[in-house]
């Protein structure tokens, strides 16, 4: 098992990233490794990463550090501190440990190494709008595996690309009209002919765009998903969701919109879409009012009339100039049962049942310290910070990011919850994360940090669960941490 | 980190947050740290009744003043961003919205001091005195304080709204917006003229906040591209912007109320 070793070119200070598991049942526990992609946004370019699941480590932190004397990058890649779970981080040692632990029946364990990186998107001019069009992806998509390689969806604010992420380990060698370093070859000088074999190579992992599906959005694309027939996928910018099929690129179907006739009279914007896991007629999204609505695609061509209509009464005593604004929902997720749907709003996350529209039936409170500050989170923009959620495979525990590096998870059966950062410092060989707590009145503990000393500028936006493993990974501003479960 | 004290940005705009900012210091310790709660009122209490107990306070008011100027300026700001980010725009605009309607029922919509129709001094706010003017000229039932502002053309649907609130049930809430298209027409014909005066005044803002000319022009891209959809407002749009291409959007505010925008026009040059 051979680490990869990158060198690092400078990146700007803007970066995000994101990932995504690739969902479904080939990523069994002691089956194929289940990769995981993360996006960084730079100033330069757009670039995803694909990481894969290969020597078991507790914590594995991929990094980006900053090189701020130079905005430009020619290419970007990760510093790998890959961790082993005791000793050092070499190979040798994690098999010594693993031999040791086989006892146990501790089944093989992954450490996520970089994989594959490439660039998504470049910058675009939208010459009628003279506007440039941004390189940075919004959203990463895989589509299940039907083959050796992956495919996955990307987008940026206007076009959608269709990855293909596959390996070479072996190449064609002994061509008759090539030499081996392709020049042609004189026809005169060919005495025998050869068939040419193919001999092993060093892995070299490609991805190549396969399909580009552009010039269907007006506005910015916040979503995609895709359906479980595996044969569409559903782009949703703020007023309109485009239904596309993989194999068309130049055609899409609109089966939403709620672009008013006078646009002045615009209040309520589309924020989040999904299909449902296993009704490929079903879709759901959630609007900038806090509502979510359930469609039919079998009902008309046109899903303006929904099926279900979520929303929760507004609660008067908590009523404010910024109720509308908390309760905008940043990211709607089916549960893996197809039963619930998750809605992320600013400062709780909620569970619904899908018969059941008029309320919620668990509603969990992210960081409520923050309901307080409202004026002063509008004034920095914070409050307009999209947060996402997620389930872990069995449904049972919700995750969500928050301020200062933290994230919380919300366990439904036992209605515990806990805080936990991600921090270079927690992220060391033999580090279990600690549960964190802040404090909202009076005395602080010791371990406890207060309100005032949040820092707003360290937000977790983008998490991930494993789809069967209780494995996370979580975005922070220029880290990407994975987390794993000691007891399986 | 809104760039607010760039020193090429317009004068006004400087002076926005500013005023905003002081409001902000004076009541940092008070109710800007509990989130600016609006008192709803109490059951049984009609809606004149509710409001005149809370509005008295005039620490509320000033500071929901502050928290009007600061959206004029979020939304002056996105404006001159390359593309707005749209959720943001309609959330903050709902925001102002919202303000608004509660200063209108308030009837405490009106320039805090008489001015004199004219010059405008250095230390007032601009938009605030546009907004205060233009809708308090559609009110038509409040006297202007120095008697001389009232202007004709008034939007019958905005008087309508405090009877409209009235006959409402206690419970409902008060932050309903009002769904008659009167009404909506009325406070979006403020907001809209809000955008204008604040538009004109800046250079490098060229669109309205919600301009139809870059979705018109988006749907001629899409007719042209061979984009074939199954909606009838997409093809519809499409076809329209297609043949209206060169015409103005037709989104446009008060185009049709031309009485209400020369006069905006008018304190501005007057300005």
């Amino acid at each position: 098992m051979h680490h990869h070793e990158y060198s690092y070119t400078g990146l700007g200070m803007k970066m995000g990233f994101q990932f995504y598991w690739v969902l479904g049942p080939w990523c069994s526990p002691s089956g194929s490794p289940a990769p995981l992609s993360c996006e960084t946004g730079c100033g330069e370019g757009s670039w995803i990463l694909v990481c894969r699941l290969l020597v078991p480590t507790r914590v594995s932190l991929l990094s980006m550090e900053e090189d701020i004397d130079t905005r430009k990058i020619n290419n970007s890649f990760l510093r790998d501190h890959s961790y082993a779970t005791e000793g050092n981080a070499s190979p040798a040692a994690f098999r010594r440990w693993g031999r040791a632990q086989s006892k146990n029946q501790v089944h093989r364990r992954g450490e996520y190494n970089v994989y594959s990186t490439f660039q998504s998107h470049e910058p675009e001019f939208d010459y009628l709008k003279s506007l440039e069009i941004e390189e940075k992806i919004n959203k990463i998509r895989w589509l299940p595996q039907q083959n050796a390689a992956y495919f996955l969806l990307s987008t940026n604010d206007k076009t959608v690309k269709l990855w293909k992420v596959s390996e070479r380990d072996k190449r064609p060698e002994g061509y008759n009209l090539k030499d081996e370093e392709g020049r042609l070859r004189d026809p005169a000088t060919i005495t025998t002919l050869r068939v040419p074999v193919l001999r092993p190579m060093d892995l070299m992992v490609e991805a190549t765009p396969r399909r580009v599906f552009a010039n269907a959005h007006t506005y910015h694309i916040n979503s995609i998903s895709v359906n479980s027939d595996y044969e569409t996928y559903m782009s949703a910018d703020d007023l309109r969701i485009n239904l596309w099929n993989f194999e068309i690129t130049n055609q899409s179907f609109n089966i939403v919109d709620i672009k008013p006739a006078n646009m002045e009279e615009l209040t309520e914007v589309i924020t989040a879409a999904e299909f449902h896991p296993h009704h490929c007629n079903s879709f759901v999204y959630s609007s900038s009012k806090g509502t979510i609505r359930l469609c039919d695609m079998r009902a008309s061509a046109l899903c303006d009339r929904h099926s279900k209509f979520f929303e929760e009464p507004e609660d008067p005593s908590n009523r404010s100039f910024f109720s509308e604004i908390i309760s905008s929902i940043s990211d709607v997720k089916f549960s893996h049962s197809g039963r619930y749907i998750m809605t992320r709003d600013y400062l709780t996350v909620k569970v619904w049942d899908l018969n059941m529209e008029n309320r919620p039936i668990e509603t969990y409170q992210v960081h409520d310290y923050l309901r307080s500050k409202l004026c002063s989170l509008y004034e920095n923009d914070c409050i307009f910070d999209k947060f996402e959620c997620v389930w872990n495979g069995s449904d049972s525990v919700i995750m969500t990011g928050s301020y200062n590096n933290f994230f919380r998870m919300f366990d439904r059966n036992t209605k515990r919850d806990v805080t936990l950062e991600a921090s270079r410092e927690n992220s060391k060989p033999r580090a279990i994360l600690k549960p964190r707590k802040v404090c909202v009145g009076g005395k602080r503990r010791k371990d406890e940090i207060s309100v005032d000393s949040l820092d707003f500028s360290k937000k977790i936006l983008h998490t991930a669960w494993h789809p069967s493993e209780n494995i996370i990974a979580v975005a922070a501003t220029n880290n990407l941490y994975i987390f794993q479960d000691k007891v399986n | 980190m809104h760039g607010l004290m760039d020193p090429l940005h317009p004068p006004h705009l400087y002076v926005l947050f500013h005023k905003y900012a002081y409001h902000a210091q004076q009541f940092e310790g008070t109710m800007f740290a509990r989130g600016l709660k609006r008192k709803s009122a109490e059951d049984g209490e009609d809606v004149e009744g509710g409001l005149a107990g809370t509005q008295a306070t005039p620490s509320y008011s000033l500071q929901r003043q502050s928290l009007l100027d600061m959206s004029l300026v979020k939304l002056q700001l996105c404006h001159m961003l390359v593309e707005p980010n749209l959720c943001r725009s309609v959330l903050i605009a709902n925001t102002v919205r919202q303000i608004q309607e509660e200063m209108t029922q308030d009837g405490t919509w009106r320039v805090v001091a008489p001015q004199a129709a004219g010059r405008a001094p250095l230390d007032r706010l601009v938009s605030t005195e546009i907004l205060c003017r233009s809708v308090r000229e559609q009110e038509g039932e409040h006297p202007a304080p120095d008697g001389g502002g009232r202007m004709p053309g008034l939007v019958p649907g905005l008087s309508a709204v405090p009877s409209a609130q009235a006959l409402r049930s206690p419970q409902s809430s008060l932050w309903e917006v009002d769904s008659s298209r009167e009404n909506r027409g009325g406070f979006q014909k403020s907001l809209d003229q809000i955008f204008e005066t604040l538009e004109s005044k800046t250079p490098g803002s060229v669109e309205e906040l919600f301009s139809d000319v870059d979705s018109s022009y988006y749907d001629l891209d899409a007719v042209l591209t061979g984009m074939v959809g199954s909606t009838q407002p997409g093809h519809g749009s499409g076809l329209q912007a297609f043949t209206s291409a060169a015409t103005p959007p037709p989104g446009s505010s008060c185009r049709s109320d031309l009485g209400e925008l020369d006069h905006a026009v008018e304190i501005l040059v007057e300005t």
